[in-house]
């Protein structure tokens, strides 16, 4: 069995959290350039299957948590991403992506309009140097013509992620506030704990949740009385589960489903691009977006099911003739289903739900069939 | 915690293990890879009649997260292969020495078994291997 070789643990940044991962039992592996827990002593498949049954806890403060302020952070951030920033209410927020001028995505983000005059967003741990230098180069020249807007990189703060059915009992248990009233999307600055931290009601599992920012000084206390709170329910979960969770519930990874040349559109992401938005465009790679809502993209992202091995990213989907019709950008085995589950990218046309194809796995073609997402279905906090 | 080493087989430095019987060989991956790898999902096996050799891959073994292939740790051509794995993968984690062996094959070498690892020998080469990372 050839095993991975990892680069020197040394050279990677550790979170707050990385001695309490490694004190219950964490194996750690090198991602975006920081040591992360893969998984703990439960399995990655017995985490991904408590999280839907029970709760998961994450460490994802690699992730990098911003905020923009001023008076004109809202046109600012309009120019970079697709969401309609202006039409959000306060203390809400949207997945949005930040787009290049050919259209294509640069990075997924959820951002949050705090107030009219502060925007809290968090971006993909792997695109944070190229993020940050893109929003730092327009803000720049966003500044030079009079704007006013600025940044914080909230680097002194930790990122947790609480996700599953018992994530908001337990959480309730730590703060005054009724989180009853906190849908999916809301957003809150809040005492939890005895901390101020900022809370978001979403995550990237498919499950009720959230991502709480806290002061990296009381993120091992957060962490420590979550788990209590919920009394060995909520299990430390590492990232080998939540790829799992979020492809179950068919999000994108951002270097696998989404890349600099495929666009909102193509990802089946204009769910995100604001209404207005689809008007006016004022958002870079506007005219190849709108173009491609006008005509149709050429190709869309589709779920699949596959039976024989797994197929994984570069896997080519064919049709029942042989010819070449796409290609598999994440998949694997559902622990929830127990069957294997597949995204990627198939020609426009060739997209429809119940098609047959054959994955290529190593050579051979295994029978598949497009599908749609999620495969899991999604349980976010919404008013009834 | 250490993983299970059995005194009469041999080892592959790629953690297959081998255990030869006459001009008769069974092999499996041991129970430090199958712990390395997490739960076991698909095994993708060699047809009967198919020629293996030593240190070339002949399979796969799928874990929720990741591929790995399956080097033969000698040289021959396989006579059966277990079945039973297409239904039940997880034997490989359940019982990585016994009901989870991948394939039997008929020697073509027997000296090649020379090059391999014994129990004790791959229990320091494991452990080195565990300390490195």
């Amino acid at each position: 069995v050839s095993r991975r070789y990892f680069a020197s643990e040394a050279d990677l940044k550790k979170t707050a959290l990385y001695d309490f991962h490694v004190a219950h039992g964490g194996k750690m592996v090198p991602f975006a350039g920081w040591s992360m827990p893969i998984q703990y002593k439960d399995s990655i498949m017995d985490s991904t299957v408590n999280c839907r049954e029970n709760g998961s806890l994450f460490d994802v403060a690699h992730m990098c948590g911003l905020s923009l302020k001023g008076k004109d952070c809202v046109p600012f951030l309009e120019t970079l991403v697709v969401a309609d920033v202006a039409g959000l209410a306060p203390g809400t927020g949207s997945l949005t992506v930040f787009t290049n001028e050919k259209g294509g995505a640069i990075d997924d983000s959820v951002i949050t309009k705090v107030t009219d005059e502060h925007i809290y967003l968090v971006v993909n741990a792997g695109c944070r140097d190229k993020d940050l230098a893109h929003i730092e180069e327009h803000m720049k020249a966003f500044k030079s013509k009079g704007g006013d807007v600025s940044w914080h990189i909230h680097d002194e703060r930790s990122l947790l992620a609480l996700q599953g059915p018992l994530a908001a009992p337990v959480l309730q248990h730590l703060t005054k506030e009724d989180l009853s009233k906190l849908y999916f999307g809301n957003f809150q600055i809040l005492d939890i704990n005895g901390s101020t931290c900022f809370l978001t009601r979403t995550g990237y599992t498919g499950e009720d949740g959230f991502e709480i920012s806290v002061p990296d000084e009381h993120a091992v206390d957060l962490a420590k009385a979550i788990l209590e709170k919920s009394e060995g329910k909520v299990r430390l979960t590492g990232l080998g589960a939540r790829d799992s969770l979020r492809l179950e519930a068919g999000l994108c990874l951002y270097g696998n489903d989404m890349e600099q040349h495929i666009s909102p559109v193509e990802a089946g992401l204009t769910w995100a691009i604001g209404k207005r938005r689809r008007a006016e465009g004022g958002f870079l790679g506007a005219d190849v977006i709108l173009q491609q809502l006008k005509d149709g993209p050429t190709i869309r992202r589709v779920g699949f099911f596959s039976s024989g091995p797994p197929a994984r990213s570069h896997s080519e989907v064919h049709d029942e003739s042989g010819n070449k019709i796409g290609e598999i950008t994440s998949g694997g085995f559902s622990p929830n289903l127990k069957k294997n589950i597949a995204m990627g990218y198939v020609k426009s046309g060739q997209h429809k739900t119940g098609t047959k194809v054959k994955i290529l796995v190593r050579g051979k073609p295994y029978e598949g069939s497009i599908t749609k997402m999620p495969f899991v279905a999604t349980k976010y906090y919404k008013p009834t | 915690f250490s993983s299970v080493v059995l005194k009469d087989l041999k080892y592959a430095d790629s953690h297959e293990w081998v255990k030869i019987d006459g001009n008769k060989a069974t092999f499996g991956i041991t129970d430090h890879a199958q712990d390395h790898l997490g739960d076991v999902v698909y095994v993708e096996l060699p047809d009967v009649g198919h020629s293996v050799s030593q240190g070339k891959s002949f399979g796969a073994v799928e874990s929720v997260k990741a591929t790995s292939d399956i080097n033969s740790p000698v040289s021959g051509k396989v006579v059966e292969v277990n079945e039973e794995l297409t239904e039940s993968p997880g034997l490989v984690n359940s019982s990585p020495y016994e009901q989870g062996w991948i394939i039997k094959v008929e020697l073509s070498d027997a000296g090649e078994a020379e090059k391999l690892m014994d129990s004790d020998k791959y229990s320091k080469f494991c452990e080195e291997e565990d300390a490195k990372h």
